[in-house]
């Protein structure tokens, strides 16, 4: 047991704890009422929303896996890089449009977006179902960051309830500041959360090159199949399309997350997401950083140290940041950097859960169960759907093999990507027909875990066969090409036939309005 | 000068196209996927596309400014 990790870190986490509940008072608003619950009142500023966008984004997943990629399989680990690169023209161009829309008429989720701008409650419900079966491994799979951070301060190494138990009390904070102050918490522990991140990994690229020699060393440790992209052979484009295809899907499938829509439209005005736009790859940087950490574990060899051998064989490549940790910094810093893995988990979770909430009651509690709710019920709706979410994750992490949440995870972003041609192409043309965009989703949701499956849910990548030609792609990206000509090809037959068009009632100028220039 | 604003901002949509460079730059893998010209013991892949986090945000910051 490291007591000295341990104490910095319970420290810490009761700092935030504190925060956590004193953030209901944070530019106050009835929080009984959903808007000010689930999305803090729509009033969150450049450096708030930078925060919160970061937060969500750059998740204690992201913090123990994308390294664990890097340290395991080499260099096509990194695609992490040139997708939270390419993700910000994205957001730059599509994002300002949802926030407008979503403004006037005020819509909390994408699939009340979807709802408005088609008129059809089954497309929106097939938008929020797909939201929400994707954020829950995602919540899950935070509460493993959290995991093996305490795992390595020496607890719940042998597993058992009693190496639960700190996971637990961590998950009963969560729920309750979540409860109490809505977007408001994890908004404000946002801030306390990265600070401690940047800390750690720039302490990290600073002390350990300066232990190894140089950045030199660190490449030159590292094993040539790992530390560029093998050359693809004859016939195949290898993991050359693999790599493109990673990261311009996980782009577009980014901002169709709940969480991250739920950050967005919690802004105050369009200007808030383009000034983000231009700086939030400060946190890319940071995660290019971090994914060379997976290579300084390496170089180090933290794998064979005897002292991390027993963490190694539970948490497997997981812990090889950990690890790095532990070798590079005295205990008490060790505590700091764990804290900042630890509460970079629950920011997200917490976000996930609120999105998930937000989805649930509008585009299903209010829409199919009880279309007479007031808001005050609509509200309280979701703070217990937030609860049960969570709890949901739990059980996930406690009672089934680790390796459900990873591949369900997978799972979750190919079928995310499924609600593109619905949520992103509504932005722009109302075109495309609802029907049609509803059997476009279910095709490439088949299509999609049809291909995972192929490789028995191991990968995301996909080997496509074209004419003797093998492109192994991400099967997110190759499902929502089926999903498009599926949509387009109908809608022309739909709409030929003026079969159920569905009512709009979002006008052109909606998409562009601002509160700045409105008043 | 009444209508200079809307002048300025319809003239200026061509910026938008300037959005397009990092897509181009980082999917085209085989063009970086490379050991030199090395940087300060970094390898052409790792530093290239480090560069293109500031490159992008620059790229960013310059369309926002000029499209008003």
């Amino acid at each position: 047991m490291n007591w000295t990790a341990l104490i910095v870190f319970i420290l810490l986490f009761g700092f935030i704890t504190v925060i956590g509940f004193v953030a209901a008072n944070w530019r106050r608003g009835d929080l009984d009422l959903l808007h000010e619950w689930g999305l803090a009142g729509r009033r969150l500023g450049t450096v708030v929303t930078w925060f919160l966008l970061g937060g969500d984004v750059y998740t204690a997943y992201t913090f123990v896996a994308v390294p664990a990629l890097v340290f395991g399989a080499g260099a096509i680990g990194f695609f992490a890089l040139p997708y939270t690169i390419i993700v910000y023209p994205l957001v730059f161009l599509i994002l300002p449009r949802m926030w407008s829309v979503a403004h006037t008429h005020n819509y909390i989720t994408a699939a009340d977006f979807v709802q408005g701008r088609y008129g059809s409650r089954w497309l929106a419900l097939a938008v929020a179902i797909t939201g929400i079966v994707a954020t829950m491994p995602y919540i899950a799979l935070q509460l493993l960051g959290l995991q093996v951070v305490i795992g390595a301060m020496g607890i719940g190494a042998g597993g058992g309830l009693a190496g639960d138990l700190p996971l637990i009390i961590a998950f009963v904070i969560l729920a309750a500041f979540t409860y109490t102050s809505g977007l408001r918490a994890p908004a404000m522990i946002a801030v306390v959360k990265d600070t401690l991140i940047y800390i750690t990994v720039i302490a990290l690229v600073i002390v350990v090159p300066i232990e190894l020699g140089g950045y030199d060393k660190i490449f030159a440790a590292v094993p040539p199949a790992k530390l560029l992209l093998p050359t693809p052979g004859p016939n195949t484009l290898g993991q050359y399309s693999a790599y493109a295809t990673l990261a311009l899907g996980s782009a577009f499938a980014l901002f169709l997350y709940p969480h991250t829509m739920t950050g967005v439209l919690s802004s105050s005005n369009r200007e808030v997401i383009r000034r983000n736009a231009a700086w939030l790859p400060a946190y890319s940087f940071l995660l290019g950083l971090l994914a060379l950490t997976g290579f300084m574990a390496l170089a180090l060899g933290v794998d064979k140290m005897p002292e991390f051998a027993p963490q190694f064989a539970q948490y497997k490549s997981n812990f090889a940041v950990p690890a790095l940790i532990l070798h590079a910094f005295p205990d008490w810093f060790a505590g700091v950097a764990f804290a900042a893995i630890g509460i970079g988990g629950l920011v997200p979770a917490a976000i996930m859960s609120i999105a998930a909430a937000n989805l649930f009651t509008r585009n299903i509690y209010l829409r199919f169960l009880k279309p007479d709710c007031t808001p005050r019920e609509e509200a309280r709706n979701a703070k217990i759907v937030s609860l049960v979410v969570k709890l949901g994750a739990l059980v996930f992490i406690i009672f089934l093999p680790l390796q459900y949440a990873i591949q369900l995870q997978l799972l979750g972003g190919i079928w995310i990507s499924q609600t593109i041609p619905a949520v992103i192409v509504g932005l722009y043309t109302r075109w495309l027909n609802p029907w049609a965009l509803l059997i476009g989703w279910a095709a490439g949701i088949v299509g999609g875990t049809a291909m995972a499956a192929s490789t028995k849910f191991q990968s995301a990548v996909f080997p496509l066969a074209i004419d003797g030609l093998t492109i192994p792609g991400y099967a997110a990206l190759y499902a929502l090409l089926l999903n498009f000509a599926v949509s387009i090809v109908l809608s022309a037959l739909f709409n030929a036939a003026k079969l159920g068009l569905g009512r709009d009632e979002t006008a052109a100028g909606d998409y562009r309005f601002d509160t700045a220039r409105a008043g | 000068m009444t209508d200079a604003p809307t002048q300025s901002r319809s003239g200026s949509r061509a910026w938008y196209l300037l959005l397009v460079l990092p897509f181009i730059a980082l999917l085209w893998v085989p063009f970086y996927n490379r050991v030199e010209p090395t940087l300060g013991g970094f390898p052409f892949f790792y530093w290239y596309q480090f560069l293109w986090v500031f490159v992008t945000s620059g790229i960013i910051v310059l369309v926002h400014r000029m499209i008003g």
